[in-house]
């Protein structure tokens, strides 16, 4: 994983609230074996029709997004399943930050995995964004993860929370499974004093 | 201080707790599938590491396994590669897997429970949401992405954030017509499908209590519709029951010490939630979806909802939305809704008992000519149990196409989906858009409900037959 940097950029506003896995990224596109190609499979069934063309009024589809890293999104984003297909290809299209006003658990676990920053935002500045975007395509936020705020389009610095662990990955690009292998000695005496009640080959 | 059952899950499993880290968590059982695990594998792989205790681990095949007769070679090429990459890597890397062919394969949640792996007082994870239908157990059973499947075949741990204990009480009598499904239904139309986010839920309650484990397991199996990445509820002599005898289950003076451990797990009296919830057994109605989250639900008779009389202007907007895809008009109810396909099956409900119950409304019956109806067990023991029972026959002469266990219609990624615009009953646990099939549009009931469907060919209240 790449450290994640401050970056400044356009929103996609997408005003739809419980946006689910199966929008993100449709199952039919899970049989895939590798992590990559995912970017042109993200909100397929609202992006592409029956014979695969681009909907011109989906807005995945207009040139507004070029570049964009941000996806402002309506409530619960990402409930659903436990695919990380989802970041997989939030991420791949160019996304490096999703915000809405709550996220659903696996999702957010997910997301941070990925270097995609989830930033949660009380309701007036979720609904001062949309209006924002909505005149103004151009509109743009900053984003700063070590001083954990969003800088509205109107100067507004507003701070978000994330938990310390995941900033400190997400800021030296580092992962989880790094950190666990050296709680080695911790784990082998947790195994010592714990026997297990299963034995799956059995 | 008194303690929830979820606080004693947690605390017994705490292999670590460091400043400035999540805690770390031992697992005791992890369930793999061929969707969520190959680049978890491929990971392992990079990084030059085993999986750590291939004994805690068992995988089986059921998301893109075709459902058709299992002697043929699979059609669609990706998914048949998926499949071989599944049995490939488990070989690979030691762990057991009961796959295609095995006398043993079935969906992840229906086989853990069967097989006597999924016991009181464990932690259980597997890359899929509905892994807390282990719950029922009295276990702590969580789904996982693709990255955390990796760290726990690495590590066999799992780095946690402690989550908000909710207590579900159902207290009163179901009446008839009535299920577990129901139950579920109406807790995630209370509360919606973010109400118990950053939760873990504990059912509790006389009508918990009468449930059987199959009924438990499709309670415990919606949890995450509701939000909450995890349900359970405290073990019991019903749970002591279905697990004595089974293949995996502790025996012996192993079983008696094994009871004895079972029993602290309950809640301490005087134990406190964070959040808190009831529902009324005794007036709970059959239940379905109308619309394209799971929190969209209704009794069977109740108008839906008419997005006119909603003030929250998004919220007016997702119910419009919802109604347009599913091309049903706001304040009239889905009673006698015509219905061109219904599944029977899914983690949710394709036990034995889902089938049986199913059955019981069939038989002597025939479904609707007009409609395709689909019955699917859970898994290859489900389905011997069902052949003993001569519930292929009865299914079969219904007018049911009666299929081979796996996932099917339940996520439609195994060629088993609905056509554009088509209307289903189904008896799984998601109602997205296009989630059985492009276009496809889902109404979640219980299997009462979808077979009476069945037989009328329209959106039924079984207590109308
Ligand atoms: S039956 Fe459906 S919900 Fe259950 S594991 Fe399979 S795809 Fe997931």
């Amino acid at each position: 994983m790449k450290p994640f940097t401050n970056f400044r950029s356009r929103l996609v506003p997408l005003a739809i609230n419980n946006i689910d896995t199966d929008q993100i990224i449709p199952a039919r596109f899970l049989k895939t074996t590798s992590k990559e190609g995912l970017d042109r499979q993200l909100f397929c069934d609202w992006r592409y029709d029956a014979q695969g063309n681009a909907k011109p009024d989906f807005i995945l589809n207009q040139s507004r997004v070029a570049g964009a890293q941000v996806l402002l999104a309506g409530d619960n984003f990402g409930c659903g399943s436990s695919r990380e297909h989802a970041p997989w290809a939030l991420t791949q299209f160019g996304f490096r930050a999703i915000v809405s006003t709550s996220f659903a658990d696996i999702f957010t676990g997910n997301a941070l995995k990925n270097s995609l920053l989830p930033i949660r935002v009380p309701i007036d500045v979720h609904a001062e964004l949309f209006a924002a975007v909505a005149p103004d395509p151009d509109a743009t936020i900053a984003v700063d993860l070590a001083a954990q705020t969003l800088t509205t389009p109107a100067g507004r610095v507003v701070p978000f929370s994330i938990d310390a662990f995941s900033k400190r990955c997400l800021l030296e690009g580092v992962d989880e499974l790094g950190y666990i292998l050296k709680q080695e000695g911790a784990i082998g005496a947790y195994e010592a004093s714990h026997p297990s009640p299963i034995n799956t080959a059995a | 201080m008194p303690q929830t059952i979820i606080e004693k899950l947690w605390n017994s499993h705490l292999v670590e707790e460091q400043a400035g880290a999540p805690a770390l968590l031992y697992i005791d059982l992890h369930l793999v599938h061929e969707v969520t695990s190959p680049q978890a594998f491929q990971g392992l792989r990079e990084r030059g590491l085993k999986v750590r205790r291939p004994d805690l681990t068992i995988a089986t095949a059921d998301h893109s396994i075709p459902t058709t007769d299992r002697s043929l070679p699979i059609v669609d090429q990706i998914a048949a590669k998926q499949l071989a990459q599944l049995e490939a890597n488990c070989a690979e890397f030691g762990i057991r897997c009961l796959g295609v062919h095995s006398d043993r394969q079935g969906v992840v949640h229906v086989i853990g429970p069967e097989l006597g792996l999924t016991q009181p007082g464990m932690t259980v994870v597997c890359g899929d949401s509905h892994t807390a239908t282990h719950g029922a157990f009295g276990a702590l059973a969580f789904g996982i992405g693709t990255s955390e499947v990796e760290n726990v075949l690495a590590s066999q741990c799992l780095l946690q954030r402690k989550s908000k204990t909710f207590e579900v009480k159902v207290e009163g009598t179901l009446g008839r017509g009535v299920t577990a499904k129901d139950i579920i239904l109406a807790l995630i139309a209370k509360i919606g499908v973010g109400g118990g986010t950053g939760c873990v839920f504990e059912f509790t309650g006389n009508a918990i209590r009468a449930l059987s484990m199959e009924q438990r397991m499709t309670v415990c199996n919606m949890s995450i519709e509701g939000g909450a990445r995890a349900g359970l509820i405290a073990p019991d002599e019903t749970t002591f029951e279905y697990l004595a005898g089974r293949p995996h289950a502790p025996k012996g003076a192993k079983w008696d010490a094994a009871i004895e451990r079972w029993k602290r797990l309950p809640t301490d009296a005087g134990a406190v939630y964070d959040r808190e919830v009831s529902i009324d057994a005794d007036t709970l109605e059959p239940m379905i979806t109308y619309g394209t989250n799971p929190g969209m639900g209704v009794a069977i008779n109740a108008p839906l909802p008419d997005p006119a009389s909603v003030a929250d202007p998004m919220e007016r907007d997702s119910i419009e939305k919802a109604l347009a895809y599913m091309g049903l008009e706001g304040g009239k109810p889905l009673v006698g809704h015509p219905v061109d396909v219904v599944f029977i099956g899914s983690c949710t409900n394709s036990r034995i008992s889902d089938l049986r119950a199913a059955a019981a409304v069939l038989i002597g019956r025939k479904v609707n000519p007009k409609l395709r109806v689909l019955v699917v067990p859970g898994s290859q023991e489900v389905k011997r149990q069902a052949i003993a029972e001569g519930l292929p026959e009865l299914f079969r002469a219904a007018g049911c196409e009666w299929r081979e266990p796996g996932c099917s219609m339940c996520i439609a990624m195994n060629g088993d989906q609905l056509a554009p615009g088509e209307y289903c009953v189904s008896t799984s646990n998601r109602n997205f858009e296009g989630r059985q099939g492009k276009g496809g549009r889902t109404f979640l009931a219980s299997p009462l409900t979808a077979a009476a469907s069945a037989i009328t060919g329209v959106v039924t209240d079984v207590r109308t037959l």
